[in-house]
């Protein structure tokens, strides 16, 4: 199991909190050609450990919003607030997961991880047990002087986990973190977050292009409209935890899937015309049970 | 210097920030001549290399090749044993100190001004064709110019040197510095590094296989240049001493010179070869 280290040796700053206000997030990029309009007025209010997932088509803004989150980009107008301090710049209570573990190659495992230690002069070592713990909890105990071209591509994601909690930030972002990885791997970082995250009750916001996977991560999915990014709606996701791959395949888990999947297609939330999708299905389904009876 | 990651966010996948090698010569080319893997390798080589050498000396012996012509390579040998303490080795000095000296000298600003230039996109435009032009004029041409003004000493040789490798290295490294990894930058970023930390912990370092490249490039013309040099414009140094020794037919000695500046080349290969395996293996 690993804990949360106690605030006070936490190189993270002190008393936070992990809630994350965002207040008429707009976005527009400046271009050669014009300007892209990227985020349209986007409010969100997260709590202290809680999950959320980002999903929308491509290019809707969804990593727009989460680097906006991030401090490492402006916002046009509009803000994002971190336990009541306004962002406008990097923050040491944020810890970003990113597509591809971006892990330096030129750097061991070990190496990496102490990455952001060196970056904030803090001295790893008393944060050394609760890295040693980590690497275990992911599997890597014993690969600490492995350099990442060593590493499978599953393995240096985890490895890239491990670098992001072992200064125990109070808010992790991901943005697509296993979008490379195939769906067998993916599926175990899904359930070994939503492990890491039951333990640790860090505040996750989790950008992905995967509905399911989204569902089963997420207390509420966060639905964005095509560009320019607006919320088409929110999901609330109340399944109990810990969820499991099998459950995704359950009725309430499908029938997420379909209110989500239709709402990103639509635009729009629309019950009746997910309602309308849903007795289609089921017709096919149904014609299908018949097939299998032989009537 | 941040500014490219105002607001990009990396592509990944597609390996757009990461621009593809134009260097001189290629960290890969570098590391994939090995040397010999085991003792059976070794022992072909030598043997590879003796049948050269022990060939040649039937051909010369053989064919009665006039000294003056090409002198067998027992009596290189020989002149290399008997004279390399008295005669050869103070103007090997000379010509590693000349060397040494303008190498430093040119291959640190190279260094310094490739990291600096590549920050400013505009002003490397402006500055790379003159940079271009000192990398394709023989510098060789220039030190009869700075004998005239600085006379005879080191310094014209010294100034050469460091005109020859110095932009070679910059011209090398600059294609490192160029190399910006969106990406890890924003991992940097994201924990609050500061532009001298991501310059130290990320530029470098992804920086780095090209610079040492440069280094070798550098320190291999450094070394032509300095022998051309000494050869136009000296009284010393193994340069000089072709000249003196084939202006006296004694060509075993001639020959002595050459295989000398062949082994400085072979070394400086073989040094770099080690740096780039030790500091630059993870790029292959
Ligand atoms: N630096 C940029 N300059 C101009 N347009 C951009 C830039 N970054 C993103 N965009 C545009 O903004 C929109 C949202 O991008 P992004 O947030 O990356 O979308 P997503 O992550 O949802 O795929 C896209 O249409 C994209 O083309
Ligand atoms: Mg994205």
């Amino acid at each position: 199991m690993v804990q949360a280290v106690s605030r006070s040796e936490s190189p993270a700053s002190s008393q936070t909190s992990g809630t994350v206000l965002v207040e008429h997030a707009t976005k527009y990029y400046k271009t050669n050609t014009g300007s892209v309009h990227a985020l349209e007025d986007i409010n969100l209010d997260i709590k202290k450990g809680e999950f959320i997932a980002i999903v929308g088509p491509s290019g809707c803004g969804k990593s727009t919003l989460l680097w906006a989150i991030s401090g490492l980009h402006d916002l046009t107008s509009g803000r994002v607030v971190l336990d009541g301090q306004t962002v406008d710049g990097p923050r040491p209570e944020i810890g970003m997961i990113f597509q591809e573990a971006n892990l330096l190659p030129w750097r061991n495992l070990q190496q990496n991880i102490e990455f952001p230690f060196e970056i904030k002069k803090v001295d790893s070592k008393p944060f050394q047990p609760r890295i040693q713990e980590l690497l275990a909890e992911v599997g890597l105990s014993g690969f600490e002087t492995k350099f990442p071209r060593e590493l499978s591509g599953g393995m240096q994601q985890r490895a890239s986990i491990v670098r992001c909690l072992s200064f125990d930030p109070e808010i992790i972002l991901m943005d697509e973190p296993f979008g490379a990885l195939d769906a067998f791997t993916r599926d175990e970082m899904n359930l070994l977050i939503q492990k890491l995250w039951m333990e640790t009750g860090k505040t996750i916001i989790f950008v992905t292009h995967n509905v399911a996977e989204a569902i089963l991560l997420a207390d509420r999915v966060v639905v964005l409209s095509p560009r320019p990014g607006r919320i088409a709606h929110i999901f609330d996701i109340d399944l109990p935890r810990p969820r499991t791959i099998e459950e995704t395949y359950s009725p309430p888990f499908i029938e997420k899937i379909f209110e989500i999947k239709d709402t990103i297609i639509q635009g729009e939330y629309r019950p009746d015309h997910v309602a309308e999708l849903t007795r289609q299905v089921a017709g096919v389904a149904r014609g299908i049970e018949d097939q299998f009876d032989g009537k | 210097m941040a500014s490219e990651l105002r607001d990009n966010i990396p592509a990944f996948g597609e390996g757009g920030d990461e621009t593809q090698e134009v260097g001189l010569s290629n960290m890969s080319a570098l590391a994939d001549t090995g040397f010999a893997n085991n003792w059976k390798e070794a022992l072909i080589l030598l043997l590879v290399a003796c049948g050269v050498i022990g060939g040649l000396e039937l051909i010369v012996r053989g064919f009665d090749v006039p000294a003056y012509t090409f002198p067998a390579p027992s009596e290189i040998g020989e002149s290399l044993w008997h004279n390399f303490r008295p005669l050869y080795w103070p103007h090997l000095l000379v010509t590693l100190k000349v060397l040494l000296l303008g190498y430093l000298i040119g291959a640190s600003i190279g260094i310094l001004l490739a990291a600096i230039i590549t920050q400013f996109p505009f002003a490397e435009k402006i500055v790379t064709p003159y940079i271009l032009l000192l990398v394709t004029t023989p510098m060789i041409a220039l030190v009869p110019l700075l004998v005239q003004k600085l006379g005879f000493g080191i310094q014209p040789r010294v100034i050469a040197v460091a005109l020859a490798s110095g932009p070679m290295v910059m011209i090398n490294s600059a294609t490192g510095f160029r190399r910006t990894d969106l990406a890890k930058l924003a991992l940097a970023r994201s924990y609050g590094a500061t532009t001298f930390q991501i310059f130290t912990k990320v530029r470098f370092p992804l920086a780095l296989p090209m610079i040492i490249v440069g280094l070798m490039v550098g320190a291999i013309f450094g070394l032509l240049t300095a022998v051309g040099a000494e050869i136009v414009g000296s009284g010393e140094g193994l340069g000089n001493r072709l000249m003196y020794y084939s202006s006296r037919i004694q060509m075993a000695n001639f020959w002595s010179i050459i295989i000398i500046l062949a082994t400085l080349g072979i070394l400086i290969y073989v040094i770099f070869y080690w740096i780039g395996k030790r500091w630059a293996s993870w790029q292959a």
